[in-house]
């Protein structure tokens, strides 16, 4: 409840901000348009704002999956493999010496300028921080739990499966909560470089025809739903370690 | 509870347990951990290996629980007789290593769970009343005391129902009177099986070795117990006299 006040109390002062620089700073409303009016654009193009919104969320939410899914499955690989350690992790790391941003292009060439470009844009910025950390965690299982799976004679993927990925789930956990903030960047910038539909199509639309207001509206939704997403994720996992202390 | 197979202390005539036996010199690369020395444990009978940190107690002891890869010993170890320690042994270390995600049962059940085979949550229920637990099964971990946790940890190792049991210093992180608890609820459920028990406390050994080995830089010295069932009284006379003439050696052998 609390939380909620200071959240509610903030908006409100950085409403006020913004009206007064608009009030007081005589900014023409093509650079910055009072907040009235972006809540006016923002009711009136709701049907507008929620159709793109729902591309740009579903091309979150299945990179989301996908990099996860994907990135958890490389860690458990690499924890088990010595060959897969020695020649894709390097591969893994040299590889985050390319700026993402900078396969846009070429991914929307590869993979057209629909739902799937974006997908694997939103996919390839959020595998590394998954898979690295739960690797990391993978490979930090405290040595007596492995000491006493291997006098109990335990096989090696049950081992794996019941006392090693368990226990590295706050690392996974941690990937994950990144992954969530990290994901709609990757979606945007996949749309900006080519795309007709989604938030980051229409604020580039908006923005080409100087309809400002709809920019700044079309940022609102996108903020917004990153922190519900942020929000939901990190409810996730707290269930996901609730366990872990 | 098949013919042939190591069940409860209590048809300790069924099959009787190895005794552990090494001799040689043990180093990890090129340093010196212990030897030469030459040791023995007897079969179905408790343990202590006593001496102060650094000689080598638990190295020995890891060789014989199978977890002695970074140890280059010259020199023969393994059951007494030639009988084959794999499968035979089971560990109750310091910590108490309870996965904290895990209830009770389910962590007396480990070990079948790992192996693959049908965990017996009956049988994991009476151990766990056995360790006077029986309120708990539900709970986990970090809802419970250190000595409470110990007691899980006993409780999964006689879940194990190995014929030998390797205690690397279980009880040394628990206060006194918690301590002498663990010890007599040890020596009851253990009863029966060889035990070997690293431990740094003269007092420790005094109670509960049938057998005490003293092992120092200068080796390992056998000393003779009372034939007195154990657990010994922590206050007895016995004891008392036992424990000081155990410490006496451990300020002289150096």
């Amino acid at each position: 409840m609390n939380r909620l006040k200071h959240i509610t109390a903030l908006i409100l002062m950085f409403l006020i901000l913004w009206q007064s620089l608009v009030t007081f700073g005589d900014l023409p409303a093509f650079l910055l348009p009072p907040p009235s009016k972006v809540a006016q654009t923002l009711w009136h193009s709701r049907a507008l704002l929620a159709e793109h919104a729902i591309v740009t969320g579903l091309e979150v939410l299945l990179g989301l999956v996908l990099g996860a899914s994907i990135g958890a499955v490389t860690a458990v690989w690499l924890t088990a493999s010595q060959l897969a350690r020695h020649f894709v992790r390097p591969l893994l790391v040299f590889s985050q010496t390319i700026p993402v941003f900078a396969l846009a292009p070429l991914l929307t060439l590869w993979l057209g300028y629909g739902l799937l470009s974006k997908v694997a844009m939103a996919l390839l910025i959020i595998f590394f921080p998954v898979t690295s950390a739960f690797f990391d965690a993978l490979m930090r299982t405290p040595a007596g739990w492995m000491e006493q799976a291997r006098v109990m004679g335990g096989s090696y993927w049950r081992v794996m499966w019941l006392i090693r990925i368990p226990a590295a789930l706050p690392g996974f956990a941690s990937g994950l909560r990144l992954a969530a903030v990290y994901a709609p960047i990757g979606a945007i910038i996949g749309e900006w470089v080519g795309a007709s539909k989604g938030l980051g199509y229409l604020m580039l639309l908006a923005n080409g025809r100087a309809k400002i207001d709809l920019m700044f509206a079309a940022l609102i939704v996108l903020a917004v739903f990153t922190l519900i997403l942020h929000v939901v994720v990190d409810k996730g996992c707290q269930k996901l370690t609730r366990n872990h202390t | 509870m098949g013919f042939g197979t190591w069940a409860s202390p209590h048809d300790a005539g069924l099959s009787a347990p190895p005794g552990l036996y090494l001799s040689g010199t043990a180093k990890i690369g090129e340093t010196l951990i212990f030897g030469p020395v030459i040791f023995e444990a007897l079969p179905g009978q408790w343990t202590c290996l006593l001496g102060p940190s650094g000689v080598g107690k638990s190295t020995l002891l890891r060789l014989f629980a199978g977890l002695g890869e970074a140890v280059t010993l010259d020199g023969t170890f393994g059951g007494k007789d030639g009988t084959s320690l794999s499968n035979c042994v089971a560990l109750m270390a310091q910590e108490d290593l309870l996965m904290p995600w895990l209830d009770l049962r389910q962590n007396v059940t480990l070990g079948a769970r790992i192996r693959g085979t049908r965990p017996d949550f009956a049988k994991a229920e009476t151990l766990l009343a056995r360790v006077g637990l029986e309120a708990h099964i539900h709970k986990r971990p970090s809802e419970l005391s250190g000595g409470q946790r110990q007691r899980v940890a006993l409780a999964r190792t006689l879940m194990e129902d190995r014929p030998v049991v390797l205690l690397d210093e279980p009880f040394s992180a628990l206060d006194a009177r918690t301590r002498a608890e663990m010890q007599d609820l040890a020596a009851e459920t253990l009863a029966g099986r060889t035990v070997l028990h690293v431990t740094h406390d003269p007092g420790e050994a005094a109670r509960l070795g049938h057998q005490i080995l003293v092992m120092t830089e200068t080796g390992i010295t056998d000393i003779p117990a009372p034939a007195t069932s154990i657990p010994r009284m922590y206050d007895s006379t016995e004891t008392l006299d036992l424990q000081g003439q155990l410490h006496r050696l451990l300020m002289e052998r150096r």
